[in-house]
């Protein structure tokens, strides 16, 4: 709102964040009420293991433009359990989003059903005889074609996991925080660093 | 050798070098107070846990190094809350311990059960949750470490009884903290160094703008010796006062909402801030989009998340103050700026005339003459401790200070009630001066009961009263902007004196000018804690003010000549 009134904004769009988190109870928490207190609108989150024991990964796509996303990486970072951040809003990346679609489908509609589904490359994944489930993986306008032409056969139940995001190439995520053009002195980011505890916990006045 | 985790508790914080804590006892947090008599640790027993808070915090502010303070599960703990937040806002090291029911109870609204991890999120640093023994020595490490790095801020710690009670090795210290995602060391690239000296060389008319971060990295001296170098004036944050002498030339004054009227000209008319170790808060920007538009924006901050957040700036430069500043004053240009200072000599104008200091005593008494007169009797050396209101301003505006690190208020939460146990935890981190906290008589009532604590520590603290029978500050935003609709400010107060000596304290009262210096030099003579009660002048208002969402430069300026103070002409 304070950077509204600078008047520097580019339009509003969706912002695609990666997001790296240490596996702890509670840090989900700590990302969704910082999105809260901060009034940044979140589209969709999905969270799930990486390969790496220990560190969860996100995906969190948010309602704002460049200026907004910067703000929210620079908050993210004063979480001590984010380990990084990464903005692929504007990197070649791809995004995916899956959905199952409960659809109602006696047995006169089942072959146009399924013509449906292969223009989609969408899968059914169970049949009953009333109904159908279908799944769908894709850019989320891929999704919304394939509910637009289902609607009309009568959609029962649906569900979606919201976008998941990784660039491409074989690249390793980026590991300086650039949303400051900062480095950082003195550890290698990439590594967990090991700190001494100052043994007076902080210095004195005088 | 295996210990219990109450024991592992205090042993970490001694070896951490902490001497002194401030709490509250209850059952969840009782296995810690059983252990608590082995250690070497000094425990100050507050009467309110607000008010153990707000030691902690005052400890901490005093001394630059970590306050701790203690309290029980429940009401215990959610008594600590004001204190927390108030620690968060002015990025304050405090670390808070307390207790939770067993972990086997939790999540059943178990007696005295609250969620404190949860509660304390968005007001902490950090927070930590301990339900086993083995993590507490770690976690406290950790939680101590997080508490002083960086930024400063809180941390709360809630350790389930259980944990207390049951059995486990650690030895403090032998372990790294170890925290990947934690970052208090970034810095700028040198390219941004590069702009922002280009930026201060070319500079016409620059203004550093000095806050609390200034502070916080003992750059003190740095500052000063980049002032004059490249000869910019700067203008101070309530939290960053001291970090220039006030008498030092090149020193403004206060900025913002009851910064003086040439200070915020000055920034409105900046062709260069350089802001450092500040937030832009609302406070003194008054409203941002008239804020130095002129002005190109350097802003110096070790936390990123703080550049372009209020202000959009051209160079953000992410680092320790310190480091920046002695970066900035190797490589600026020996400034001459003579136009620019003649200019903003211009604009004090005539301030001076009308400053009620210059004003001949009518025979009332101004709160602003009994700072300025405890000012000149203590010699500006002590060490003064506000609670929140006109009185606070007034002591920003009048208790002018030499020296940094002697200067302890609420800024950012604004929270009444925070000077007197906050003077209680300043004096136990600097015993060897002279503490004065300046108080309204409402903030004095909401927590006076730690004057019974400063009795049973032995403390020696000075109470300057300010009384003026009413909310002052919010009287005067009614008389201001409520057509003087008076709504819940008069104040019915108690007898201040019979008040403070029923705790145990020497008291007295003063409502004549003539009688103030004598007054403070017989409370410095006292053994014991004083309260003096200083029946001020009451519909008295706190000048120049920029009213809330005005630009800088529209202020309400002192009247001239104060004829009534209750009738200004602005
Ligand atoms: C805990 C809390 N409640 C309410 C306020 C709002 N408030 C700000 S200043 C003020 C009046 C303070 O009155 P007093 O302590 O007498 O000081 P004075 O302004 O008269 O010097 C109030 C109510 C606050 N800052 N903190
Ligand atoms: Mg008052």
């Amino acid at each position: 709102m304070a950077a509204e009134s600078n008047g520097r904004r580019s339009a509003s769009r969706l912002q695609a964040l990666v997001v790296y988190v240490e596996d702890r109870p509670g840090v989900l928490t700590r990302v969704a009420s910082l999105f809260r207190r901060r009034s940044f609108n979140i589209a969709s989150l999905t969270v799930g293991h990486t390969d790496q024991p220990g560190v969860s990964r996100m995906t969190i796509v948010m309602e704002g433009d460049d200026a907004d996303a910067l703000r929210c990486e620079a908050n993210l970072y004063r979480l001590v359990n984010v380990l990084r951040v990464e903005n692929v809003t504007h990197l070649p990346s791809v995004q995916r989003d899956l959905a199952l679609v409960k659809v109602r489908c006696p047995a006169s509609a089942r072959s146009d059903l399924l013509q449906v589904c292969d223009v989609f490359r969408a899968r059914v994944i169970d049949v009953s005889p009333e109904a159908m489930i279908v799944e769908i993986t894709g850019t989320e306008d891929k999704i919304e074609g394939l509910l637009d032409v289902l609607r009309p056969f009568g959609i029962i139940e649906m569900v979606r996991t919201g976008s998941v995001a990784m660039t491409r190439g074989a690249e390793a995520p980026s590991v300086d925080p650039h949303f400051v053009h900062a480095t950082v002195s003195g550890v290698d980011s990439g590594q967990p660093d090991q700190q001494e505890t100052g043994g007076q916990g902080g210095t004195d006045v005088l | 050798m295996d210990r219990k985790g109450a024991e592992i508790l205090w042993d970490t914080l001694v070896h951490a070098g902490v001497e002194v804590v401030f709490g509250y006892p209850g059952g969840a947090i009782l296995p810690a107070y059983d252990a608590l008599l082995d250690f070497p640790i000094r425990h100050v027993l507050c009467r309110h846990e607000q008010g153990a808070a707000h030691m902690a915090d005052g400890y901490a502010r005093a001394s630059g190094r970590v306050g701790v303070a203690i309290a029980t599960s429940g009401p215990g703990a959610t008594n600590l809350v004001t204190g927390i937040a108030t620690a968060m806002l002015d990025s304050s090291p405090v670390v808070f311990i307390t207790g939770q029911v067993p972990g086997w109870m939790l999540g059943r609204d178990a007696f005295q059960e609250v969620d404190m991890t949860g509660i304390t999120m968005p007001i902490t640093k950090h927070n930590y949750l301990v339900t086993s023994a083995d993590e507490i020595g770690p976690v406290l490490e950790e939680a101590i470490y997080v508490a002083t790095s960086g930024r400063p801020g809180p941390v709360l710690v809630d350790i389930t009884k259980d944990a207390l009670q049951k059995m486990a090795r650690f030895v403090p210290g032998s372990r790294p903290v170890r925290l990947p995602g934690y970052r208090p060391d970034l810095r700028a690239l040198p390219e941004e160094f590069d702009q922002a000296i280009a930026l201060i060389d070319g500079a016409k008319r620059p203004v550093v703008l000095a806050g609390q971060g200034v502070l916080q990295s003992r750059a003190t001296g740095e500052l000063r010796a980049f002032l004059e170098k490249a000869q910019v004036p700067a203008a101070l944050t309530l939290l960053g006062l001291g970090c220039v002498p006030a008498s030092h030339p090149l020193n403004l004054g206060m900025m913002g909402m009851h910064g003086e009227a040439w200070v915020n000209k000055a920034i409105q008319e900046a062709d260069l801030i350089v802001a450092l170790g500040m937030r832009f808060d609302d406070r003194v920007t008054g409203h941002l989009q008239a804020y130095a538009r002129a002005a190109r924006k350097i802003h110096v901050e070790i936390d990123p998340s703080e550049v372009n957040k209020n202000v959009v700036v051209d160079v953000g430069i992410v680092g320790d103050v310190r480091e920046t500043l002695n970066r900035f004053q190797g490589q600026v240009a020996p400034g001459h700026r003579d136009a620019w200072l003649a200019r903003i000599a211009e604009l004090k104008g005539d301030s001076a005339v009308r400053d009620i200091q210059t004003l001949p005593d009518n025979g009332r008494l101004l709160a602003a003459h009994v700072i300025n007169d405890l000012w000149n009797a203590t010699g500006g050396n002590a060490l003064v401790v506000t609670d929140v209101g006109q009185h606070q301003m007034w002591v920003a505006q009048y208790y002018h200070q030499e020296t940094p690190y002697r200067f302890v208020t609420s800024g950012g939460l604004g929270t009444m009630g925070f000077g007197i146990p906050a003077a209680i935890g300043a004096k136990m981190a600097r015993p060897e001066e002279e503490v004065w906290v300046v108080v309204g008589d409402g903030g004095f009532q909401m927590t006076s009961a730690e004057l019974t604590t400063c009795v049973q520590e032995g403390l020696k603290i000075n109470v300057a009263l300010i009384n003026n029978g009413y909310l002052g500050m919010v009287r005067q935003w009614q008389e201001f902007f409520y057509n003087k609709r008076y709504a819940a400010t008069p104040l019915r107060n108690p007898d201040f004196v019979k008040l403070a000596e029923a705790h145990g304290l020497a008291s007295w009262r003063v409502d004549k000018r003539a009688d103030v210096r004598a007054a403070v030099e017989r409370a410095r003579l006292e053994e014991g804690s004083v309260v003096i009660d200083f029946r001020v002048e009451q519909e008295d208002s706190v000048y120049p003010m920029v009213p809330s969402g005005a630009g800088l430069d529209e202020m309400i300026r002192r009247p001239s000549p104060i004829v009534e103070t209750s009738q200004s002409d602005w």
